[in-house]
């Protein structure tokens, strides 16, 4: 068998969840931990092909607990490691996701969406998750999820994914869903040399001063591999900056506001959205995922009746864009925000707008994508 | 001039006294392993602690390893991906009965399964110890804990047989009592290819010990003299511990079997040629799955 690259540079017509593998193996993921679930498995069965050709591993573990611990322990291993999971998996996994923030371990965890809650409905698509991805580990923390809605965008973001957990330690999740995972569109993969990879961020000093948990200007440590002769201690309980375990309120405080601080204080180098004609709107519909791809016939023709909509799309949905929705509130009327959940992005748009502008909700339960006529008719009465 | 105890270089010092009470088998079980170690010549950087959650959780808060304390059950699929991405990496999991065998059961019999090739050490306390007495998966029938004031009524595991026939390569079972033989067998399942599991059978005079009026550590340790019988070879489906019956201890299993890494090995054999494309710069350096 010829032995393909890591970087399959050229067109392809392939699926969200292949486009999703690809873009981890371009990025230099070479370690797959995961266990079947529809509607992610295809980006586990794609790794399964491609990692040995590559020389990675993939594992499939005995369940999501396990799996999301072995992309942690492989990270400590020195690989780039990923998972992907949907609905109930993603739930077992909030478990080690919150060992992964406290233990500031870079790794890339994609949830492809479909209709909860509980089982719900393994074939067809949601958007439910989203709050979950955002507080779905106990305790308090920040987290980086990105949202893409195209195959395309999906092998892009995985790669930005990536380079973000290398870039502030931290599991970085990519909340995609079923539409996005199955369809297939045509990706183009550049040239190697043209995909930015951010390398792990490793001790500049020796094993005698180094310190696994001071952080750089950044408020980003630097990691030591096993088995450089670090000799570093790693836990989930609270730890001082030897990584040593301390149960005081003082050494809660000091790690914990880091924790947040490291992601609100970089904000400007994480976040990231798109804008279609949000100046001088009356209307924006602020939409991510397969929801922001739906929403652009309903704009089309909103546009068409001569109303003034834009299209608001977080691509990177945590942090959420608040400045910005600050901002583009002081001059519409309204935002529209049609997701596939009862209320959850809304809530954030509702919170950033700080009743400078109304938010009309346009839900969905799951189980399809959005009928352009409730979206339109929301846009029309947002524009009133 | 002071001498050094030759186990310190093993030993974060800055961390102790550590927290586990007198009379606790933990401190001579992890004795007996970090002796082993030394025994065994493994240089020390390559060698990775992984614990998960209660009293022996700890251990690896106190071995200057790189060590990795997870979290609760957790240990042995964060130590696989460890070993899967750094084969070069002698991965040892050291937790409880709690851990390994009740909420991170599923995790223990899969990885026998694949015989991923790792040292499990199980101390066996009977009970949880961090969170109070309450009773577990290794609770012998009838015995008292916090949550099992009319008694225990639950059959427990028999931890050896429960490795054996998932497919450990390498199962004994020493008391703390018995040092000596603890660490030679360390010694030998660290060396050991594959899955090998040892269970440290330990006092928890502060609680389980207590609830059941079995006296000191030293008490404890003293019944173990009567109570342990050593038998080599002997079928792990018949060494289950009974209320008041013999402790029967020793090494029950040390057979040959491929690893889960032998067999991927040797199933990619061949198949894929030399990579197109030099790794880059940016790309770390994952070492392959040759070992
Ligand atoms: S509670 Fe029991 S197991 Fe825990 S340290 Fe004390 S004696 Fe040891």
């Amino acid at each position: 068998m010829e032995s393909k690259g890591a970087v399959l540079t050229g067109e392809h017509f392939i699926s969200g969840n292949e486009a999703c593998a690809e873009g981890a193996l371009a990025a230099g993921c070479r370690f797959f931990a995961g266990y079947p679930i529809t509607p992610s498995t295809e980006v586990a069965e794609h790794m399964a092909e491609r990692l040995p050709e590559v020389g990675g591993t993939f594992i499939q573990m005995e369940d999501e607990l396990a799996s999301m611990n072995a992309i942690l322990g492989a990270a400590w291993a020195g690989a780039k490691t990923m998972s992907a999971t949907s609905g109930p998996g993603f739930s077992l996994m909030m478990e080690n996701l919150g060992l992964g923030i406290m233990t500031e371990t870079p790794c890339v965890l994609v949830n492809i969406q479909r209709g909860g809650p509980s089982t719900g409905l393994p074939t067809l698509v949601g958007q439910g998750d989203m709050m979950q991805a955002r507080w779905g580990s106990h305790g308090p923390y920040e987290i980086i999820a990105l949202s893409p809605s195209s195959p395309q965008e999906i092998f892009d973001l995985t790669i930005k994914a990536f380079n973000l957990s290398e870039q502030f330690r931290i599991p970085v999740l990519i909340m995609s869903d079923e539409v996005v995972g199955h369809m297939t569109e045509k990706v183009i993969i550049p040239p190697a040399d043209d995909i930015k990879l951010t390398p792990r961020r490793t001790p500049k000093v020796s094993p005698e001063k180094y310190l696994p948990y001071d952080p750089d200007e950044d408020l980003v440590p630097a990691m030591a591999l096993a088995g450089q002769g670090y000799k570093m201690h790693v836990t989930g309980l609270t730890h001082d900056r030897k990584g040593y375990p301390v149960i005081t309120e003082e050494a809660q405080i000091e790690l914990v506001q880091r924790l947040i601080d490291k992601i609100r204080k970089n904000r400007d180098k994480i976040i990231e959205y798109h804008e279609d004609q949000c100046e001088g709107a009356d209307v924006i519909v602020c939409s991510y995922g397969i929801s922001a791809r739906t929403s652009l016939l309903p704009i089309q023709l909103a546009r068409e009746e001569g109303l003034k909509v834009g299209l608001f799309k977080p691509i990177v949905v945590w942090p959420f864009p608040e400045e910005r929705i600050g901002q583009l509130a002081a001059g519409v009327k309204a935002f529209v925000v049609p997701e596939i959940n009862y209320g959850q992005i809304s809530l954030e748009v509702e919170r950033c707008a700080h009743g400078k502008a109304e938010v009309i909700q346009v839900p969905h339960a799951g189980g399809g994508i959005h009928d352009p006529a409730k979206v339109l008719e929301a846009i029309r009465r947002a524009a009133k | 001039m002071i001498e050094r105890h030759p186990m310190d270089q093993l030993l974060r010092e800055d961390r102790i006294p550590h927290i586990w009470c007198s009379g606790c088998g933990l401190g001579t079980s992890l004795t007996a392993f970090m002796s082993a170690l030394q025994d065994t010549g493994i240089s020390l950087d390559n060698v990775s602690v992984v614990s998960g959650i209660g009293c022996t959780g700890r251990v690896a808060g106190y071995v200057k390893l790189d060590s990795f304390h997870t979290t609760h059950g957790r240990p042995i699929p964060f130590a696989v991906g460890l070993h899967l991405a750094n084969p070069s990496l002698k991965v040892v999991v050291f937790s409880g009965d709690g851990d390994l065998i009740a909420i991170g059961g599923n995790h223990f019999i899969h990885s026998a399964r694949r015989n991923l090739d790792m040292t499990i050490i199980c101390v066996n306390n009977f009970n949880y110890g961090m969170t109070g007495g309450q009773g577990g998966p290794t609770t012998p029938i009838g015995a008292k804990t916090s949550t099992t004031p009319y008694g225990n009524f639950e059959f427990p595991f028999n931890i050896p047989h429960l490795a054996a026939a998932s497919g450990a390569t390498y199962v004994a079972r020493w008391t703390a009592l018995d040092a000596r033989r603890l660490r030679k067998s360390i010694h030998e399942a660290l060396m050991k290819r594959g899955f090998s599991v040892v269970e440290i059978i330990s006092p928890c005079p502060t609680l389980f010990g207590r609830f059941n009026r079995q006296g000191t550590g030293l008490d404890i340790l003293n019944s173990y003299r009567e109570q342990t019988v050593i038998q080599h070879g002997a079928d792990p489906a018949k060494v289950g511990i009974e209320p008041g019956g013999k402790i029967i201890v020793g090494k029950f299993v040390d057979i040959e079997r491929p690893t889960f890494l032998d067999v991927v090995n040797q199933g990619l054999k061949g198949k894929f040629g030399p990579p197109v494309e030099k790794p880059r710069a940016e790309e770390l350096a994952i070492p392959s799955v040759d070992e």
